[in-house]
């Protein structure tokens, strides 16, 4: 059983490797190679979500609707990945949630303020992907974007695509 | 009650997944962005001499370890106490070298290679080479420097992995130019 504070040192090392990387090539970064980093970031995150969810739901029955899996997000999964439960969800019961966690785990050792705000982003890209991953393979195809005004709150905002 | 307990070893064993999965997906990021699996080897290194080099002081601060006296205590305290504490597995210690500063650390299993195959065209790619480097990342901090590689590996057809640590010398604190 791998300790929780390797998947944080893994994850942290995983992200300064893509910028390096990325950097390294060009000499500056712009913002076409920042939104690189970010989506190779997020395919990651994505691959893990799929997994993840595939044997976190492996006993349990289908879920009834839409805002019953975002619930098991919430709860279940979140404290799986995130070792804490989502403060808060919020639904426009039109395909749209927002997800609100007040103690973000990648972002609490950043700050808990103001600082550091514009390199939040590059630790967000594999969560969302995540997120995104773990609906996929529940059947819901979504687009998930995060945002931070004060550190270490940070909320997900899931829309479902509808075919 | 049961139920709770359930929930608790579950999620020690799910973290241990999230890991596993996220590793699987950096290995083949890497792959993806390198051409050949020895490049692919050298990044994993160096990522895992950059954790490697912080990872020694969340050891440091969790365990009460003191400094060890000698090699044999340092095999001893990475088997026993560091792999146990961040792996949740104890490797054995053995093979040393006549000289003593030269051993084996056996794996019965790694945690990183749960549900990982190597495809054939990956067949030189050290996949848990991450391990070396922070191995090599930790040891440097604690003033040894050591050469780190895997001997054997259960994910290219053999029964053990065998990690073989290597001391080459005690690395002198620098003081800056000027001082005393």
């Amino acid at each position: 059983m791998a300790d929780e504070c390797l998947f944080d040192f893994l994850h942290m090392e995983i992200v300064s490797h893509m910028y390096t990387e990325q950097q390294s090539s060009k000499g500056e970064m712009d913002n076409k190679d920042r939104a690189v980093c970010v989506s190779v970031l997020e395919s990651m995150g994505f691959r893990v979500g799929q997994g993840i969810i595939e044997r976190l739901t492996r006993d349990s029955p289908s879920f009834k609707d839409e805002l019953d899996v975002m619930k098991f997000v919430c709860k279940d999964f979140w404290t799986k990945v995130f070792r804490r439960q989502v403060d808060n969800l919020r639904t426009n019961h039109q395909g749209t949630y927002v997800l609100q966690d007040n103690k973000f785990s990648f972002l609490t050792q950043l700050s808990s303020g103001k600082q550091y705000l514009d390199q939040a982003p590059k630790y967000l890209a594999f969560s969302c992907g995540v997120v995104r991953g773990a609906l996929s393979n529940l059947g819901m195809d979504s687009v998930v974007t995060a945002e931070v005004s004060v550190m270490p709150s940070c909320k997900f905002q899931v829309v479902v695509q509808k075919l | 009650m049961s139920r709770q307990s359930n929930r608790t070893t579950d999620s020690k064993k799910m973290n241990s997944e999230l890991f596993t999965l996220t590793y699987g997906a950096l290995v083949t990021q890497l792959c993806k962005d390198y051409e050949n699996d020895e490049e692919v080897n050298k990044q994993l290194d160096k990522m895992g001499y950059n954790i490697g080099v912080r990872l020694i002081e969340d050891f440091l601060s969790r365990s009460s370890i003191g400094r060890c006296q000698d090699f044999r205590e340092t095999a001893d305290v990475i088997a026993k106490v560091a792999f146990k504490m961040y792996l949740g597995t104890t490797p054995s210690v053995s093979n040393w070298s006549p000289a003593g500063d030269e051993f084996s650390l056996i794996l019965e299993n790694n945690p990183l290679v749960d549900f990982v195959e190597l495809p054939d065209n990956h067949s030189t790619l050290v996949y848990s080479n991450l391990l070396c480097g922070v191995l090599r990342g930790a040891l440097e901090m604690v003033q040894m420097a050591v050469d780190v590689r895997f001997a054997q590996d259960t994910l290219r057809g053999d029964n053990v992995t065998e990690i073989r640590m290597k001391f080459i010398k005690r690395i002198e604190e620098n003081l800056p130019a000027g001082d005393e």
